[in-house]
């Protein structure tokens, strides 16, 4: 298999006495989707925030495109191209969606915003993922549905030429049919070359869109198998710890 | 990718399809300045009819001079409002502004222009003293600015002396409300008016053509500029007619105060519709936390707006003495609430996050119709109280209804 865009070896965070990551090793591809998956504290929210550079991990060997980095900050991993898609999403309800998607970075030109510039770069970005749920890319976030909105937000990382996506339980949220829509939208993004990790307690979306699954638990990581190679019942069987390579 | 769809921005379709559009959107509970232009046509209708004054050349002419002192108010507070946030005390700081402004004059009349200079500072440092404790120390602007709506009226009787008024003595000053400029100006401002909303517009439509996306049809500009025409036409034409009763000493042209007050309007819409910053104050508005992982500086962004409100309340207080010509200890304590009225009657939501400059502009201008309209019908003071309350009550419900209806979240998540 080829080199790994992202590799995590030994990374270890903890919070005073208690060790929530307790030597972690991670691979995530270009192309793939990697699922995390794991029971509610196995430390699947320290670990990204350690790779978004929000929390930065206490020790470990962190590698981006097969050289040594180290993330301290959310700026540093912007810049790299790895963006994270949280589970509130974090879009303005009174903004239109060429506004959300280009919030905090708009365009100037003639010293003033260049809409036109955002609105066909916006259009482009959320044709490229082959949206067409989305009535049209002037209308405010008030009016979207949550899959829509899910949507909105994973098109923003794609306009930020972001390598690696991470996505916070993106169908937790979500009905029968927006979560297929979303999942799709996870599948594309991947088949576009971005590296996907998606965080997931929804085994059942996780076999349909995942490459990887890399199970936690309680601060290790128990499995990291390619979903061909397994079934449900093992997944949770490692999730639960009753199970062990 | 293969399959290609072309998603749509609201620039397609002919000139039907546009106002379809319009109404659905009208429907659907964005409803922009539909209330307050509504109020407006009811209470012409209202006052026209049962005062034979108010319809006259003279008092419409005193409407627009009276209602600029509000709109400039509302215009400021809309910054903050935007934000989710109130500054009660903007109209007693423009108040302490002025006092300090006529009292450096009576010891320095020369340098009346850096006096006035002055008083924007102190504007300007009023704003920041509020936005720091709001945006830094985290003090809600509701209780910060209360203190300083108690506070600064007591700075003003120290300033003012035993009387507690000073009059105003700077004749360039008193000429903003009381001098009408030639009536061929007014047609010229008409005029430039026209001019820039049509090249504003023709701006905008090369960019897209540019950037290859569709574009509404000219002939929706042509009408837009007609109606503009119209009621500026209108407008202009009924400020041109001598309104002095005696004919040896016409009275005509539009007020000095106008071209003003519509480029302080026009400045603020663009400020808020064409920056960055103006994005960010919306932003800021609608949801702080997605701003602030956006990497906007949100404490610097709500700072800056109370800097904005104070500092343009503080011209919103050169108009009010202007008028009066005196400086009273309780100068700028009513207006800020009026001011209040005006934002959520032209549809700014308290709420933070909604609103346009022209919207509030037109709730003010209601909020001075009925202030106008029950004064010429000799209605006590007590009674024009309650009905702005009363409107501000209703116009606060059609928002609170409105939003329903859109779906949008009453709350501030």
């Amino acid at each position: 298999m080829s080199t790994p865009l992202v590799e995590l070896s030994g990374v270890k965070k903890s919070f005073g006495p208690v060790d929530v990551l307790k030597g972690i090793d991670l691979k995530i591809y270009a192309g793939k989707v990697t699922a995390l998956v794991g029971d509610n504290g196995a430390g699947k929210s320290t670990l990204i925030k350690g790779l978004s550079g929000v929390q930065p991990y206490d020790e470990g060997v962190v590698k981006f495109a097969g050289e040594e980095v180290n993330i301290t900050t959310a700026r540093q991993s912007g810049a790299m191209g790895i963006e994270v898609v949280y589970q509130d999403l974090a879009l303005c309800e009174n903004l239109d969606i060429v506004q959300n998607m280009f919030l905090g970075r708009e365009e100037i030109s003639q010293l003033t915003l260049d809409e036109s510039s955002m609105e066909a770069q916006a259009s482009r970005a959320l044709q490229s993922l082959s949206v067409k749920t989305v009535k049209s890319v002037r209308q405010k976030v008030s009016s979207l549905s949550g899959g829509q909105r899910q949507t909105v937000a994973i098109a923003r990382s794609v306009l930020r030429d972001a390598k690696v996506v991470i996505l916070d339980e993106p169908t937790a949220a979500l009905g029968v049919a927006q979560t297929e829509q979303v999942l799709n939208l996870v599948r594309r993004l991947a088949d576009s070359g971005v590296a996907v990790l998606m965080i997931s307690h929804n085994l059942v979306d996780v076999f349909q869109v995942a490459d990887d699954i890399a199970v936690l638990y309680l601060g290790t990581m128990v499995a990291q198998l390619e979903a061909k190679d397994t079934n449900h019942n093992d997944v949770i069987g490692y999730i639960t710890g009753l199970k062990k390579l | 990718m293969s399959d290609v769809v072309p998603i749509k921005t609201g620039h397609e379709g002919s000139t039907a399809d546009q106002f379809k559009a319009y109404f659905s959107r009208l429907r659907a509970g964005e409803m922009g300045a539909v209330p307050a232009v509504g109020a407006m046509l009811v209470l012409l209708g209202l006052f026209g009819t049962l005062s034979p004054y108010f319809l006259t050349t003279i008092n419409i002419a005193n409407l627009f001079v009276q209602s600029a002192t509000l709109m400039t108010m509302t215009a400021a507070l809309v910054f903050v409002i935007l934000i989710g946030e109130i500054d009660l005390s903007a109209g007693v700081t423009a108040g302490t502004g002025m006092a300090v402004f006529v009292k450096l004059n009576q010891t320095m009349p020369d340098l009346w222009l850096a006096n006035l200079a002055f008083a924007f500072l102190i504007g300007l440092a009023v704003g920041w003293l509020v936005g720091f404790f709001v945006a830094k120390i985290g003090v809600p602007s509701f209780v910060i600015s209360l203190a300083l709506y108690l506070a600064l009226p007591g700075v003003m009787l120290i300033i003012l002396g035993e009387g507690g008024v000073l009059r105003v003595e700077v004749p360039e000053i008193k000429a903003i409300m009381n001098q009408n400029l030639p009536v061929w100006s007014g047609w010229a401002m008409l005029g430039v008016c026209l001019v820039v909303t049509f090249a504003m517009a023709m701006w905008d439509r090369t960019r897209r053509i540019k950037a290859g996306l569709a574009v509404r049809p000219m002939a929706l500009l042509w009408i837009k500029i007609a109606a503009l025409a119209a009621v500026g036409g209108g407008v202009v034409q009924l400020l041109s007619v001598s309104r002095s009763l005696n004919p040896l000493n016409p009275i005509q042209g539009v007020p000095l105060v106008m071209p003003l007050a519509i480029f302080i309007l026009f400045a603020c819409t663009f400020l808020l519709d064409r920056t960055r910053f103006g994005r960010h104050l919306f932003a800021v508005g609608g949801n702080p936390e997605a701003a602030r992982r956006a990497g906007i500086k949100v404490a610097n962004i709500r700072i800056t707006a109370f800097i904005i409100t104070s500092t343009l309340a503080m011209i919103s207080g050169v108009f009010n003495i202007s008028r009066i010509g005196n400086v009273e200890s309780s100068a700028g304590k009513a207006i800020v609430l009026s001011a209040v009225a005006a934002a959520v009657v032209g549809g700014v939501s308290l709420f933070g996050g909604r609103g346009r400059i022209a919207h509030a502009a037109l709730g003010a201008f209601v909020i001075a119709m009925i202030d106008n309209g029950l004064g010429l019908l000799g209605i006590p003071a007590g009674v024009n109280f309650m009905v702005t309350g009363g409107v501000l009550a209703i116009a606060a419900t059609v928002d609170a209804l409105a939003r329903k209806r859109s779906g949008a979240s009453l709350t501030r998540s």
